[in-house]
């Protein structure tokens, strides 16, 4: 009991979450913005045939499962469908609406659109669509997208590999929302990397997209190492379990034909196990969205640019709202 | 039973009084040490000057705790981006995503007062009055026992520190008689009696948050070596048995929601938004703390803030300095950020002194109260060159001291090259020293000579490589000739001249108009379009007001300027995008200035 009350105490991670909001008192999302959008339950290849399985998404239980001819089910979590049991659909009585797309398993606890946003690439016959990792962060899903559409950190937390000092210059980027699909855009990025994917061999400067469809989900476009005319597409497709737990869900989508899916893997994995503790360690852990909270240059237009589309949106889970 | 001096008013808010965050013992060099008051999380460093940082531990960047950042000794680097801010001031020095720009002075970390005591580093919210002086350990001596985290209020906390026993011979089967008596709302004293002898601790509870504190107690005297061990083992034990027995009760106590500090926002939304404020203001008052001859013809002078601390300089700033006669000059800081809470310069006295150096050299004395203006910098370093060289002509040496100790402190690769006439010439002599083998001397060369040195140096310009030069007018051409001939870019060409000796020619009119603010305003011939703007009201920033420092600078949108200063390179003259507005003028009938 004392062990138990002195983690708690600390107000860490820790088993404060998302444990005891399990347990006790779930923050259960009410953002209609958020509540209406798909969002990634689990890769499907970690999907077991005829099991049921639970996850929680933005504080709710969500149980899901797959039945033998293929077809994906995922509810509100029943205590009379208990997880680890055997599947048999016709006992949920109220299913909500799923996708499978891009490797993935996703729900909606609202009403969502017909279609997810489109990633051309993933249907492209010569590219390798990767399942990366599935990564727990004590952070809240804006902070982890917008570390990922963050260059000026290559230098310091992927040292060596995504950026090295003294290369550490941001130079001037465009930044604009598309109009069409309503998706937050950088292009013309450039930036130096020592090494900047599992197949490159020295350093050299790699042009950067950065593309926003969806407040959780963001994709980055880089020069392919192997054919400098095309891009490589790696994909951050978050489920916020909390305000401020996350797993975050790591997509790829190369041009590589060489490397093994665990050698491809093991350096996603790297890059990510180098921001995770940078994530848990910002204060506070919800996005301020008021520009007067922290202190953005130049080279944070992106990032002021999504705070204010978050804004525009009216997201408030996740974010500490202007006030 | 002794009898203690209550330190503080039992009322006092607790955001009002000093407490103990860390021990002297938890700040070797080079560390930082993560602390917490009252819900506040603190960064807390030991410069290598001694000095002891206490900081939000927030980068005002993107909020990243600095704890798990570095100290390199001067200047606390954040983990994130890469962002410095210096010992002392806590100011920005330098953000790598921008290496050419020079952060704004407002950008600065929220710091706390400190002060180091009886082994013990005490800060506070907002204290007010002195920290706490304690007779009993002033003039005893003392030995500081290991801390205690312990997970309760400060309140409870207190209640079982006023019944700790404790035996004088460190022997737990012989508890001696314990009387405590409470100095503030926050501390008390314990005193054992056994046998007409008599021990006393002092515990000072730190509030952690509402529901965690930290106990740091002091002995009121100092054991020997052999019963040393014994005493700190046997309160270590005692008074981990009552950690244990106050935790029990904590759990029966309701839980008391986390005190939640506010942050402070940032005063400025972004730092290239900051516009000017003023002309040529001087907001600071220092005292010459010492002044002294470093070189043949050349003073040496220590400035001391009067009042608030001195703002953060970063490397190659300058400062105006308003002399006693009225006149205003520019002096570089020879100090790197995060060097003392002082400016130092260096004067040189000039044959056809105008009033100027002739004042600082023969009027001001030690002591002497001067009004400077805040440090602004023209002539910034870059700190993501490969190699960087510095190359010095006389007292041009100034600015390019504090960047080799800005490269030097952050193991960048660099050389100093120092033209002078003899060794005796050359000012700060033991700061130089200081540099070793990237100090290099160039003494008594002619024109020609200097130029054949000069050609050597700068031979074999390599990407990502910079030079900064600041000297006499001929000898800044001729380097910047060379460069160009040697295949230097403009863009890895810094310079800084000491004036502008180029004739200004004043005689054109013409007419300017400002973009954003929809005015439109004559220029005659015989003003400068710095004097109209301000006759106008609209303010602007100046430093020399004749075209070498760069800080009247504004941007220009339309129209074909007529530069006439000694500040921008040759492209970005012919680029025609940006003035001087204090020397520059038009060749066309109008300019639209971008302000």
């Amino acid at each position: 009991m004392l062990k138990y009350r002195h983690v708690r105490n600390l107000g860490f991670g820790g088993l404060e979450h998302p444990v005891m909001n399990l347990l006790g008192n779930p923050e259960v999302c009410t953002n209609g913005a958020i509540l209406d959008l798909w969002h990634p339950v689990v890769p499907t290849s970690e999907i077991e045939v005829g099991i049921v399985r639970q996850v929680v998404l933005l504080g709710q239980a969500v149980s899901y499962s797959l039945t033998a001819p293929g077809t994906y089910f995922a509810w509100r979590t029943d205590p009379a469908i208990p997880a680890g049991t055997v599947f048999m659909p016709s006992v949920v009585t109220e299913n909500l609406p799923v996708l499978h797309r891009y490797g993935y398993l996703w729900t909606s606890l609202g009403d969502p659109s017909e279609s997810l946003f489109e990633i051309p690439e993933y249907d492209e016959p010569d590219r390798r669509n990767i399942h990366a990792a599935t990564i727990g962060v004590y952070c809240s899903a804006p902070r982890a997208v917008e570390n990922f559409l963050d260059l000026g950190h290559f230098p310091y937390v992927h040292t060596g590999v995504l950026g090295i000092e003294p290369h550490t210059e941001v130079v001037e980027y465009d930044v604009h929302v598309d109009p069409e699909n309503n998706e937050l855009w950088a292009t013309n990025c450039r930036f130096f990397q020592p090494m900047a994917a599992a197949t490159s061999t020295t350093g050299k400067t790699v042009g950067y997209e950065f593309r926003v469809p969806h407040p959780y989900c963001c994709l980055l476009y880089k020069t392919s190492p192997l054919d400098s005319s095309r891009v490589d597409a790696i994909g951050l497709f978050v489920r916020s379990v909390a305000p401020d737990y996350i797993e975050a869900n790591m997509f790829l989508s190369l041009l590589d034909e060489s490397s093994s899916d665990s050698f491809i893997r093991q350096f996603q994995q790297l890059i990510f196990a180098q921001d995770k503790p940078i994530l848990e360690n910002q204060n506070p852990k919800l996005l301020p969205l008021d520009p007067r909270a922290e202190t953005p240059v130049r080279s944070d237009k992106l990032a002021i640019a999504y705070r204010r589309w978050l804004s525009d949106l009216g997201v408030t889970y996740g974010v500490l709202p202007k006030t | 039973m002794a009898c203690f001096q209550r330190l503080e008013p039992m009322s006092k808010s607790l955001t009002n009084l000093w407490h103990p965050i860390a021990s002297a013992e938890d700040l070797p060099y080079r560390h930082i040490f993560q602390g917490q008051l009252l819900g506040r999380e603190l960064a807390v460093w030991r410069a290598d000057d001694d000095f002891v940082n206490i900081w939000e531990n927030r980068c005002l960047h993107r909020g990243v705790r600095l704890s798990i950042g570095r100290n390199e000794g001067l200047e606390l680097k954040c983990q994130y981006h890469g962002w410095r801010y210096a010992n002392r001031s806590a100011g920005c020095t330098y953000i790598p995503a921008h290496p050419a720009d020079a952060p704004a002075r407002t950008i600065c970390n929220r710091t706390f007062p400190v002060c180091e005591r009886y082994g013990l580093i005490w800060s506070g919210e907002d204290p007010t009055g002195d920290p706490p002086e304690i007779s009993l350990l002033e003039k005893g001596r003392t030995l500081p026992l290991r801390s205690i985290a312990v997970n309760a209020s400060l309140n409870l906390v207190l209640e079982h520190l006023a019944n700790y026993r404790f035996s004088l011979n460190g022997d737990p089967g012989n508890l001696a008689v314990t009387t405590a008596d409470y100095l503030d709302q926050c501390s008390l004293s314990v005193t054992a009696t056994c046998d007409s002898k008599q021990s006393t601790v002092l515990f000072f509870v730190q509030p952690v948050d509402s529901n965690r504190s930290v106990i740091r107690g002091v002995l009121c005297s100092s054991p020997t070596d052999s019963e040393r061990l014994l005493t700190l083992r046997h309160h270590s034990t005692e008074l981990s048995h009552l950690r244990e027995k106050v935790e029990l009760d904590a759990l029966k106590a309701p839980l008391i929601q986390p005190m939640t500090p506010t942050i402070e926002q940032v005063p400025i939304t972004s730092y290239e938004i900051m516009m000017p404020s003023s002309g040529r203001k001087a907001s600071l008052r220092v005292q010459v703390l010492r002044k002294w001859v470093t070189a043949e013809g050349i003073v040496g002078l220590e400035l001391e803030s009067i009042g608030k601390p001195l703002p953060t300089p970063q490397p190659g700033a300058h400062i105006d300095v308003h002399l006693p006669n009225g006149l205003v000059r520019q002096y570089s800081l020879t100090n790197a950020p995060g060097q003392g809470s002082l400016y130092r310069l260096g004067v040189k006295l000039e044959s056809d002194s105008r009033g100027g150096s002739s004042c600082l050299h023969e009027t001001v004395k030690e002591g002497d109260v001067l009004a400077i203006s805040e440090p602004r910098n023209n002539f910034s370093l870059r700190r993501d060159a490969v190699k960087t060289l510095l190359v010095a002509g006389g007292i041009g040496v100034t600015p390019l001291l504090s960047m080799a100790h800005t490269l030097r402190n952050n193991k960048l690769d660099y050389e100093l090259h120092y033209f002078a006439q003899t060794d005796g010439h050359l000012a700060f002599p033991e700061v130089l020293q200081e540099f070793g083998d990237a100090v290099v001397l160039h003494l008594g060369l002619s024109p020609e000579a200097t130029s054949k040195e000069l050609t050597a140096l700068l031979l074999g310009y390599k990407s990502a490589m910079h030079v900064y030069v600041c000297g006499p007018g001929p000898m800044l051409e001729a380097a910047r000739r060379i460069a160009s001939e040697e295949g230097w870019p403009d863009t890895a060409v810094h310079f800084e001249y000491f004036r502008n000796t180029i004739e200004i020619d004043s005689s054109s009119s013409f007419e300017v108009s400002l973009a954003r603010s929809a005015l439109t305003l004559e220029i005659p011939s015989g003003k400068t379009i710095l004097e109209i703007l301000r006759a106008n009201g609209i303010t602007l920033m100046s430093s020399c007001e004749q075209g070498a420092c760069g800080t009247c600078e504004v941007p220009v949108v339309e129209g074909d300027p007529e530069h006439q200063d000694v500040y921008l390179n040759d492209s970005e003259k012919a680029a025609g995008q940006r003035i001087m507005t204090c020397v520059s003028r038009a060749k066309s009938p109008r300019l639209v200035l971008d302000i």
